[in-house]
């Protein structure tokens, strides 16, 4: 939590963390469907400090966990971009977040982390779990895992993306996509809740 | 014209070894999973080549599977590498590693249909072992720590008592 931003931002960012987390306990299995996320303030690869409530004028955020360096991360990646492309003007922004340990996997170092978004030209911000204190709040097991939540930071939606992973051309359930429209128009997401293969996130042991 | 590229990937797929089978669709998988009738235990254990933590405990099923190898055990070790590498990346990697157990790939990217056939509580994330004897199962996601946490995970099977 300690960056250039000093002292101040980061004592902040404790106290917000030990505020939000108090309610779940240690043992917290992660969010479920209907649960209220957890706000957060980590250093973005654009340089900022992100928190969920200084976006303006959004109806919802589309978190994702997700890493450098993991292949399916990988296979997905076009299709996150894609995804903010298209959903961020209707007021659905990705939030990326990486909540790789670097010092076991050195590939999602944040230097890393900075080159992957600049190279692939992010439109959205990717962020570092810095501390590992944001996935285990969110219950994210592996990358990639996204975490739908409307303006209220309720969850409305846990899974994958879309139905295939690797064949974009035999996609028949954009889950994410039908979850904002259901969403959009006062309903509940149907399937709010999918599985996907994915690289269980990386933490020292 | 696409199932004819399928079918052409398939032909290729299938060439990854001689005791390698291809699961294109997770319907033809499944009888793995469903082998109850038989007192043998099946260990499987999904992984990929591009999974470290995996790739790490392969030897200890390999271990198994030589040391057990006296016993009424199949061990399995399902790759769920994507299509596309199982020339490249799947077919030199068990060549290089001279792998003894069987191994086949599940190649279904369907993913969300069939994790939770496989164990409710899968979370999708690899590395990931089903253990099973008739209709006793055990799951685990995550690694093994070493080889005799993995064979504390196979052998109460072969408990008398059970």
């Amino acid at each position: 939590m300690k960056t250039k931003t000093g002292f101040g931002i980061g004592f902040f960012a404790s106290v917000l963390f030990l505020l939000t987390f108090i309610p779940f306990g240690p043992t917290n299995p992660g969010l479920k469907v209907g649960d209220i996320a957890p706000d957060f303030q980590l250093k973005s690869t654009s340089g900022k400090m992100v928190t969920l409530k200084d976006y303006k004028n959004v109806k919802g955020y589309i978190v994702v966990f997700t890493c450098n360096t993991c292949p399916y991360a990988q296979a997905y990646e076009q299709r996150i971009i894609d995804l903010h492309n298209k959903m961020a003007p209707m007021g659905w922004p990705v939030v990326a977040i990486m909540p790789n340990d670097p010092s076991v996997q050195p590939g999602d170092g944040f230097d890393k982390m900075m080159e992957r978004a600049k190279e692939k030209k992010y439109p959205f911000e990717y962020l570092l779990d810095d501390g590992q204190k944001v996935f285990p709040a969110y219950g994210a097991v592996r990358t990639p895992h996204v975490f739908l939540l409307d303006k209220d930071r309720k969850v409305r939606y846990i899974g994958g993306v879309d139905d295939n992973s690797e064949d974009e051309t035999l996609i028949t359930r954009r889950y994410v996509e039908e979850a904002i429209a259901a969403v959009e128009k006062g309903a509940e997401p149907n399937p709010n809740l999918t599985k996907t293969v994915g690289c269980m996130i990386k933490v020292k042991k | 014209m696409r199932k004819l590229t399928l079918l052409a990937a398939l032909m290729l797929a299938l060439s990854i070894g001689k005791a390698q089978k291809v699961y294109e669709s997770f319907d033809d998988f499944a009888p793995l999973l469903a082998q109850t009738q038989n007192d043998t235990t099946y260990v499987i254990n999904f992984w990929a080549t591009w999974c470290a933590p995996c790739v790490k405990e392969l030897p200890y099923f390999e271990k198994l599977h030589q040391a057990m190898a006296a016993q009424k055990i199949k061990v399995i070790l399902v790759s769920l590498d994507f299509r596309k590498d199982l020339e490249t990346k799947l077919k030199p990697f068990l060549e290089q590693r001279q792998i003894s157990a069987s191994v086949a790939a599940l190649v279904d990217s369907r993913q969300a249909l069939w994790i939770d056939k496989i164990d409710p509580s899968w979370s999708g994330a690899v590395p990931a072992t089903l253990v099973y004897r008739g209709t006793q199962r055990q799951f685990k996601e995550g690694e093994f720590e070493n080889f005799e946490d993995l064979q504390q995970f196979v052998l109460h099977f072969f408990d008398p008592k059970n």
